[in-house]
């Protein structure tokens, strides 16, 4: 089966305090801290959307948006059906 | 619906310090309900007081914020006299076993249909840094600066004894076991108990050396286990973590029922 | 027509007519000598598919009532002093969040455990200024079973209205004394129903957004309104503020919905106060005596009357200075250390002529008791 891969991270940036849970505990260090304490991917091609830095997020601040491909061949299909 | 439609966005960023665990049982509370498709006009969270009750005020259910410790109390006002509503009542350390103790015990012997979350940091965080009776034996807190001298509770224990038909443990370092246990905990045909060890790395990380929101969180995974798993024989100092009790026994708002049904007989 | 007349106890009418007012949540705790009330309901309440819970104290207990009016129900319970004590902290939480709830109060000789069997009525000022903070309170009371009958839809009616949790202070004599009583027809004394908002789902709801008339309808938890209840001072939707202005708003609104209501809150009694030179004033058991004295004494002529109060709290200052004022003489009768007497002495323009007659021995406060009172008064001796 095809890889979930991952569209982009959303980071509520006025939500998020700059714990550093999200960075210290991603397995894949895809994400670090910027100069202003907050979160934000810096190798975002590493990311594997296990979702533990969104489920782990105190503050609510991180969503990780992933698309399967099998979801996108899915909803091709119904493009293509509702076009015929 | 998503789980952010569960939470009153607009009082975001909340009030809870940077690493504060109660934000993670909170995003983990909101997956709960989504996963059980619970309808938001038929969920009521009854809060206490203290860094832990402010969790009512950020969720978009009926919310009650009430007395210091008497959640349950008001709880069980507001299932007996209507059900079919899901009351999910969490609760700090101090909040449902200190001030809220003969509450928490009465709630559970009843098995009054209900969820308690007991979001234990150990700690009296909306005050300052007091010792909790979670904290436990040689700690520090504000009120114990030559150490701690009071031993603590186990909640699932307690729980175990007082009669909750529902106990479990989990962390906030665990977050899927904390979601499946939430999910559960709320589904549950009577009085469930969740105790959640939480971070305070402002007062109870910081007093007693363990470190910041992150270090704190390292202790829950080298700290705890499953239970009855082979690691705890060998370490004997491991938290359990898991499902400590799971039965069905009768429901208090339904034995009222079949009560009501003999006094119409009568 | 077929008339209802029982013969029983104070505690057992104060059920009865909860029962009649619509009640359909009671949570207690047993405690002497307000048990019965607790016994009764939780016999009543089920056939009519009420809900009765014994808690594990009275602080739950009055937590749970204010749950359960949440839900939408007529919810009360009754204790005696110490219980009464135990149930302030939640008792503020009603006055703050605006819970209508009753709580009935059958006092007993105190301080501290007291006289748990004995009457007492120095309950008075708890009722008033028992809760922390800043508030206003209704307090209603009764001397008689047809009265207890009454007070006690009263106090169903004004929580309703005023949105407020209502105490009824009665006393062990009442509570405990049987007598006749003729309960009435269902329909004859009117219910103040649960005013609910007319608000349609998917509009801005305000819980405490007070109307024109200062009424706040509300919206029973489960129902599609989702808003926010708290003992913290709150805005219109009910979420914590500290902002000054809607703070003050707040307790002024708390305060001014019930003192500028005193006339209408104001229930009482008078008994041959037309001609009176002498006034009695009394209420619960106290009265009972007092007005078995001012009718002997109008046997032989003296003009002697009696107000006796039924509405304690908010004080019915104007009502007593009025009644006051064309007397020479006015002597409080109640059984404790002049906790109306002082009220009294504050409405009245003379008050170098109020006088107290009291026991504080546990003991009913009788006709003799008040004659001789009333004799070394007027300098006859005893």
């Amino acid at each position: 089966m095809a890889k979930t891969q991952l569209k982009e991270h959303h980071i509520e940036l006025g939500w998020c305090k700059g714990c550093g849970i999200c960075v210290h505990f991603c397995p894949k260090k895809v994400l670090e801290m910027d100069d202003q304490d907050k979160a934000y991917a810096a190798r975002p091609e590493d990311c594997i959307c296990c979702r533990m830095c969104e489920l782990r997020c105190p503050d609510l601040a991180v969503e990780v948006i992933c698309e399967s491909p099998n979801k996108k061949k899915a909803a091709a299909k119904t493009m293509e059906a509702a076009n015929e | 619906m998503a789980s952010k439609d569960f939470i009153r966005k607009r009082f975001f960023p909340h009030i809870w310090c940077p690493g504060c665990g109660h934000g993670i049982i909170l995003n983990g509370l909101v997956r709960a309900v989504e996963n059980l498709g619970l309808d938001r006009k038929n969920i009521v969270m009854v809060s206490g007081i203290g860094c832990s009750a402010r969790i009512s005020g950020y969720v978009d259910f009926h919310s009650l914020h009430t007395l210091h410790g008497r959640a349950l109390a008001f709880a069980t006002g507001v299932k007996l006299s209507k059900p079919e509503l899901d009351v999910i009542v969490p609760m700090g350390d101090g909040d449902a076993l200190a001030i809220g103790g003969n509450h928490f015990i009465h709630a559970a012997r009843r098995n009054i249909e209900m969820t308690a979350i007991v979001m234990n940091n150990r700690i009296y965080g909306m005050t300052g840094g007091q010792f909790s009776p979670l904290s436990g034996y040689g700690t520090m807190g504000t009120t114990v600066p030559y150490g701690n001298i009071d031993h603590d509770f186990d909640v699932v224990d307690l729980s175990l004894s007082a009669g909750a038909t529902f106990v479990a443990r989990t962390t906030t370092y665990h977050v899927h076991e904390m979601i499946d246990l939430l999910t559960k905990a709320i589904s549950h045909k009577g009085f469930s108990v969740l105790e959640v060890l939480t971070q305070c790395p402002t007062y109870f990380g910081r007093r007693n050396r363990i470190g910041d929101a992150v270090q704190m969180m390292e202790t829950y995974k080298t700290g705890t286990t499953r239970i009855g798993s082979k690691k705890k024989q060998e370490n004997p100092e491991l938290i359990e973590r898991g499902i400590f009790a799971q039965k069905e026994l009768p429901e208090y708002c339904r034995e009222y029922d079949s009560i009501i049904e003999k006094a119409k007989r009568k | 027509m077929n008339k209802t007349i029982r013969f029983m106890q104070g505690n057992e009418v104060c059920a009865e007519a909860a029962i009649y007012a619509g009640v359909n949540f009671f949570a207690g705790y047993p405690i002497t000598p307000s048990t019965e009330i607790a016994e009764s309901l939780a016999l009543r309440l089920p056939e009519s598919g009420g809900k009765f819970i014994q808690m594990e104290d009275e602080i739950s207990s009055m937590c749970a009532i204010v749950g359960a009016s949440l839900t939408g129900n007529k919810a009360m319970t009754a204790t005696s002093g110490p219980g009464f004590s135990l149930m302030q902290e939640a008792l503020g939480y009603a006055i703050m969040a605006e819970i209508p709830c009753v709580i009935v109060n059958v006092m007993r000789g105190g301080p501290s455990t007291g006289l748990p069997t004995q009457v007492g009525q120095g309950d008075v000022y708890q009722t008033r200024y028992g809760t922390h903070g800043d508030h206003a309170i209704i307090t209603l009371t009764a001397s008689n079973h047809a009265d207890i009958f009454r007070m006690t839809i009263e106090a169903f009616n004004f929580a309703e209205t005023y949105r407020t949790p209502v105490i009824l202070l009665l006393d062990e004599v009442t509570g405990h004394l049987r007598e006749k009583i003729e309960i009435p027809e269902p329909g004859k004394i009117p219910l103040v129903k649960r005013l609910r908002t007319a608000v349609k789902a998917g509009v801005d709801y305000h819980p405490y957004l007070p109307r024109e008339d200062g009424r706040l309808p509300m919206s029973d938890f489960g129902d599609v309104h989702r808003y926010n209840v708290t003992g913290l001072y709150h805005d219109m939707w009910g979420f914590p503020t500290t902002n000054p202005p809607v703070v003050y708003g707040l307790i002024r609104h708390l305060v001014d919905k019930i003192e500028n209501n005193t006339p209408r809150i104001t229930r009482f009694r008078k008994y041959y106060t037309k001609d009176a030179d002498t006034l009695f004033i009394s209420y619960g058991a106290s009265a009972r005596s007092t007005l078995h004295l001012v009718e002997n004494r109008r046997k032989r002529g003296e003009n002697v009357g009696l107000l006796e109060l039924q509405t304690l709290w908010p004080f019915p200052a104007e009502i007593v200075r009025d009644a006051c004022s064309k007397v020479s003489l006015v002597i409080v009768v109640e059984m404790n250390m002049g906790q109306i007497a002082k009220e009294v002495k504050l409405a009245v323009n003379n008050p170098e002529n109020v006088f107290l007659a009291n026991r504080i021995d546990g003991e009913l406060i009788t006709p003799t008791d008040l004659r001789n009172t009333l004799r070394v008064i007027q300098g006859k001796g005893v």
